[in-house]
């Protein structure tokens, strides 16, 4: 198992000319072991660029990053067995697709790994299991895929080196609501039943709410809240004056007390606000 | 790979970048032949002089011209060495076989200086003039060809598109580089064969995008009744202006200065 902690992280594009920009500054935090992180934010926060820099794809240009504390950057030699422990999915991952055959590009990563052969081919399995990617499926060109088999495909790549911390960037971006679901389903899947860490930038904050226990909120590169779930959108108010939407239900709540039913607003998920408002419901009935 | 600044445009509002794209071209075509046609260091001192007016007048921070002069340092370096030990003159001082001479060492003075002059002036080139800009201004400089059966504005356009999509297929790479590392792959070590193995997953996808963009254009330019570039009109309509005229009258007077110059 890896921790993943962050001290005064920050990033800045094009250092030292005149149209450098700061994406990243000042961030500060420790991704717990086993814990399932929404990382939200603006269009243009810097989570993409936060992410990138968990397994060393670019180097921060201020402060470190600790991998079971060590400072990943410390022996740059080494960086290759950090990427084995942080996996990556980036944003529309499916242009990493190359291989003839799905197959043969879900072994990549474990290829990379030095794995043995049935080894790569028992890590096949799980992943495409995990996936639902069917064993037909498995045999045909990833270029002859639908946007969301292609999707699948490319998570499954990453899910077969079986990295302790699971990085996931919009894994969900462009897909109908089906295919969104099926995919966060797989993640939360994975993390159920390997009891891995996840990190999932999202912008639906609906989906956070459901599968994340953590949230992390990224507002103009730095971190405005990185909380529970609960203690993240009791600040409803606040998520919601940054112009961040809120969890549908959450957002129902709130203006139902603007118009004067008093209903409890600390509530994300559609059972409990249902409850909340039958209970409402009634107590204004009795009146 | 993004931190190429050679050959990059930067965006700015300076007399130099509201010249017309022609007289920029021209200017720096001159400029190049005038580099090469003196050879006195005095001259090629007053064309450094210029050329860094120029750079401060576009308000382009010397950092940024020094990070590009860097890739060409070994080169300026080796041909400064080979020309200090290898001719012929009034020795200055010699140690072991190896003398150096008056000449040896006016002559890397002077060629180091032409190196540079040469990569600051047709930077500042491309640092002021957009790709689209440089190739309407050569499309606008051949259209006499046109009458010859030269396919001008086909090239142009082509040229315009190629252009196009060089950032786009820089950040391509960059992204797929992410993921492939992301994967484990291993680009940077390994033997030679190893190397250029390691670079399949990285080309393949480049070129699947590629083939699939360059598709969608031409579909979208159908789209839009595109056909040829007979008859065609611009956007902008290149035309010289006052200030045109103005920089040119600078470069002239420039250009007699170096002439006096070579005199002395
Ligand atoms: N390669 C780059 N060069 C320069 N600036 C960049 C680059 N990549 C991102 N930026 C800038 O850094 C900032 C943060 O970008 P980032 O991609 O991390 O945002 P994000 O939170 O992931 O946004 P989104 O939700 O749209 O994916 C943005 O303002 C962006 O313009
Ligand atoms: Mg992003």
């Amino acid at each position: 198992m890896s921790v993943i902690r962050l001290e005064n992280v920050g990033f800045t594009y094009q250092k030292g000319m005149p149209d450098e920009k700061t994406a990243v500054s000042e961030v500060s935090l420790t991704f717990k072991e086993g814990s399932f992180v929404g990382v939200i934010g603006h269009t243009g926060s810097g989570k993409s660029t936060l992410i990138q820099m968990l397994n060393g794809l670019i180097k921060p240009t201020a402060g470190s990053v600790f991998i079971d504390d060590e400072d990943i950057w410390s022996d740059t030699s080494k960086l290759r067995d950090k990427r084995f422990k942080v996996g990556l999915v980036l944003q529309y991952p499916e242009y990493q697709l190359f291989e003839e055959t799905v197959k043969k590009d879900i072994a990549f990563g474990p290829r990379n790994l030095g794995l043995s052969e049935e080894e790569i081919e028992e890590r096949i399995i799980e992943a495409a299991g995990y996936l639902h990617l069917s064993p037909e499926l498995l045999e045909r060109s990833p270029f002859d895929l639908s946007g969301g088999e292609k999707r699948r495909a490319a998570i499954a790549g990453v899910l077969a080196m079986r990295p302790d911390v699971l990085v996931l960037d919009e894994p969900t971006a462009g897909l109908d609501p089906k295919g969104r679901k099926d995919i966060l389903e797989v993640i939360d899947n994975y993390h159920r039943k390997e009891n891995k860490t996840i990190i999932l930038v999202s912008h639906s904050m609906d989906d956070v709410a459901r599968y994340a226990d953590t949230v992390l909120v990224m507002n103009s590169g730095k971190v405005m809240y990185y909380d529970t779930v609960e203690e993240v959108f009791k600040h409803s108010s606040e998520l919601r004056e940054t112009g961040l939407n809120i969890p549908t239900v959450t957002d129902i709540l709130l203006t139902l007390n603007e118009r004067g039913i008093g209903v409890d607003t600390d509530i994300y998920t559609v059972e409990k606000a249902a409850d909340t408002i039958t209970a409402a419901v009634k107590r204004e009935v009795h009146i | 790979m993004r931190d190429i600044t050679l050959g990059q445009y930067i965006n700015g509002d300076s007399p130099i970048h509201r010249l017309d794209p022609r007289v920029r071209l021209i200017l720096t075509l001159v400029y190049i032949i005038i580099l090469f046609s003196f050879k006195s260091i005095l001259q090629m001192i007053l064309a450094l002089v210029f050329i860094l007016i120029a750079y401060a007048i576009v308000k382009i921070p010397l950092k940024m011209l020094l990070k590009s002069l860097k890739p060409i340092i070994p080169i300026v370096l080796f041909t400064s060495i080979l020309n200090m030990f290898f001719i012929s003159g009034d020795v200055v001082f010699s140690f072991w076989k190896i003398s150096v001479t008056k000449q040896g060492l006016y002559y890397a003075a002077l060629m180091s200086l032409r190196v540079i002059c040469l990569l600051a002036g047709s930077s500042l080139l491309t640092y002021t003039s957009t790709p689209i800009e440089l190739t309407g201004a050569l499309e606008s400089l051949f259209k006499p060809l046109t009458k010859l059966g030269f396919p001008v504005n086909d090239l142009a356009m082509m040229m315009t598109i190629a252009l196009r999509f060089i950032p786009t297929l820089l950040e391509e790479t960059d992204k797929i580089m992410a993921a492939q590392k992301s994967r484990g792959a291993n680009l940077d070590t390994g033997k030679l064969f190893e190397r250029i193995k390691a670079l399949t997953p990285i080309l393949i996808p480049l070129f699947v995008s590629a083939f699939r963009r360059a598709d969608e254009l031409a579909l979208a330019m159908e789209c839009r009744c595109y056909n040829g570039g007979e008859g065609r009109t611009r956007l902008n309509e290149l035309r010289l202006k006052r200030s045109d005229l103005k920089a040119t009258l600078v470069f002239c007077l420039f250009c007699v200065l170096l002439v006096l110059a070579g005199k002395i």
